[in-house]
């Protein structure tokens, strides 16, 4: 299974990192990483396998929201196949 | 690790979709649990109150933390989490007593033990006639909802198999606007939960008109998406399309949406080990800038929802989301439409305050699109009989094209036209507006019924 960490906002010094980061305290392995601009604001999204995930994958979420707000940033975790029931047939 | 685009998913479709969440109002409606009552029956209403609330909240105890679980991880707001049950006319049959607003405060005990913001079945379905418990019932309306917080109620007056049950609609003119008095303190709110249908689906999971049908299984799982914003977002980021174009813009928007609420149905079926019942396929408005069916309407080219036009935008925007979603459902049910509740929609609430939107043309969208005259405030003095010939019209609608249509006004006790109510929340505002005055008491006051058109006849 993997889930898709998408980071919205002004782009500063660091931000891979420190998602990078969560994700190795947590287990999650990062296989993508895609870099894009939405209405002038900067998108990094991440494409993680959440298998051996060592903690509840709503903590996950919890977690990097957390440091979301803190860097003034958004950082949505959601599941793939919300994406993947919407976008393919 | 390597950079660049997603292999898996494209990264346009997942920045479409946080767009759609974050600033277009996409969310789940609604997931409601349907719950059959028929073996609470008993003729002790003290002891099958006690079956029913034991059963509600053996059923449904871990419905809200599911729904709020499947939210975070797929990242939608899921806003209502439901229950639906047995019609209560058919348990009030078994009892030996006369009063039987004891059922709704069961349920209405229940519903804040489990968390759900509304429950609904204090219902009874008299389309041929009345059977033991649905007098009962019907006269316990006023005092039900006024008695109770979440408790919805619903009649059903008419279908294209029975006719329409005349007695029944000149009853429920009465009880609509003694509902209204005895939660006037309230701003009448008791009659924003009372729904007068013809044709009632048996797997709506929408209030106020949710019940669970008898030909339902025990327990089941159906799911309300929504919407409007993401239709409309969709319709203004093109220009220049020709009709067919805009019907193929909405149709795609509408898989998209579907396919999102087919995803939380299935999931929610397999965590809660309920099976799945169906995805209801509607455009629901809430009062919130940005979630107008209304507004969709007047992006295609409407100076304001209620226009001449309006009818012929609304039929093909209700039949383009009914052809998007089909394919993105394995079970489509329930209402599946468009709707249009006055109060709960941002332009029609406008629309109907200049008067551009009007009583008559809303009783026209209704023969093309997915409910009826919804959440609309009337003078508090409009006598029973014409509530009843407004029911009855919009029955005739139903009864004659074989869909659903419905009733849902609130007389806006001590207001006349013009004058606002306010629930607040999901239900909204808005003003009061204007009825013909012009009397259908005799007409009315006929009773019997009104018999099954030959459209009812196709064996």
């Amino acid at each position: 299974m993997k889930a898709v960490i998408t980071v919205i906002g002004k782009d500063t010094v660091g931000i891979l990192a420190k998602v990078s980061n969560i994700c190795a305290e947590c287990d999650a392995n990062i296989t993508e990483v895609t870099q894009s601009v939405l209405q002038d604001l900067f998108a990094m999204i991440m494409l993680v396998d959440i298998d051996k995930l060592n903690i509840p994958f709503v903590e996950l979420s919890q977690r990097l929201t957390k440091l979301g707000d803190e860097m003034n940033l958004k950082i949505l975790t959601m599941h793939e196949d919300i994406f993947n029931s919407m976008h393919k047939i | 690790m390597h950079m660049g685009g997603l292999n898996i998913i494209n990264s346009h479709d997942i920045l479409e979709t946080i767009n759609m969440i974050d600033n277009e109002n996409l969310d789940v409606r609604t997931i409601t649990m349907g719950i059959s009552l028929l073996d609470c029956a008993d003729s002790n209403i003290d002891r099958a109150c006690d079956k029913i609330y034991d059963k509600i909240c053996r059923y449904a105890k871990d419905l809200v933390t599911t729904g709020e679980e499947i939210s975070a991880q797929y990242g939608i707001p899921i806003i209502n989490k439901r229950v639906a049950v047995t019609p209560i006319a058919m348990l009030a049959a078994s009892c030996q007593t006369q009063s039987i607003v004891k059922f709704a405060k069961a349920l209405d005990k229940a519903a804040h033990e489990i968390g759900v913001n509304f429950i609904g079945g204090y219902s009874a379905l008299v389309q041929k006639g009345f059977a033991a418990g649905d007098y009962a019932l019907i006269d316990s309306i006023p005092e039900a909802l006024a008695a109770t917080e979440r408790v919805c109620s619903s009649v059903n007056i008419g279908s294209t198999k029975a006719g329409i049950n005349m007695d029944a609609v000149a009853m429920m003119g009465g009880i609509i606007k003694k509902t209204a008095e005895l939660t006037a303190d309230r701003n009448c709110i008791g009659a924003a939960k009372l729904v007068v249908f013809c044709n009632a689906p048996e797997d709506n999971p929408f209030m106020a008109g949710a019940f669970h049908g008898v030909g339902e299984p025990d327990c089941v799982i159906n799911v309300g998406v929504s919407g409007p914003g993401v239709v409309r977002a969709a319709l203004a980021k093109s220009d220049n399309l020709d009709l067919a174009e805009v019907s193929d813009l909405i149709k795609k928007t509408a898989f998209k949406i579907t396919r999102m609420g087919q995803l939380v149905a299935r999931e929610a079926s397999k965590r809660l080990c309920v099976p799945f019942g169906i995805v209801d396929l509607s455009l629901a408005p809430t009062p919130a800038i940005g979630d107008s069916v209304a507004h969709i309407l007047e992006e295609m080219g409407l100076e304001m929802c209620g226009a001449h036009g309006t009818t012929a935008a609304l039929a093909l925007l209700n039949d383009a989301v009914k052809k998007g979603g089909i394919m993105a459902s394995s079970h489509v049910g329930g209402l599946s439409g468009a709707f249009i509740p006055v109060t709960e929609d941002a332009g029609m609430i406008d629309a109907a305050r200049c008067g551009t939107l009007t009583l008559n043309k809303l009783e026209a969208m209704t023969a093309v699109c997915s409910v009826g005259l919804d959440m609309i405030n009337i003078p508090g003095d409009t006598p029973p009989e014409i509530i009843s010939a407004i029911i009855a019209d919009e029955a005739a609608i139903g009864m004659i094209n074989s869909k659903t249509t419905a009733v849902r006004l609130i007389p806006a006790i001590g207001k006349k036209v013009g004058d606002e109510l306010n629930f607040g929340g999901l239900l909204g505002s808005g003003p009061v507006m204007d009825v013909n005055p012009a009397s259908p008491a005799v007409f009315i006051g006929r009773g019997g019924r009104i018999p099954a058109p030959i459209q009812s006849l196709k064996n």
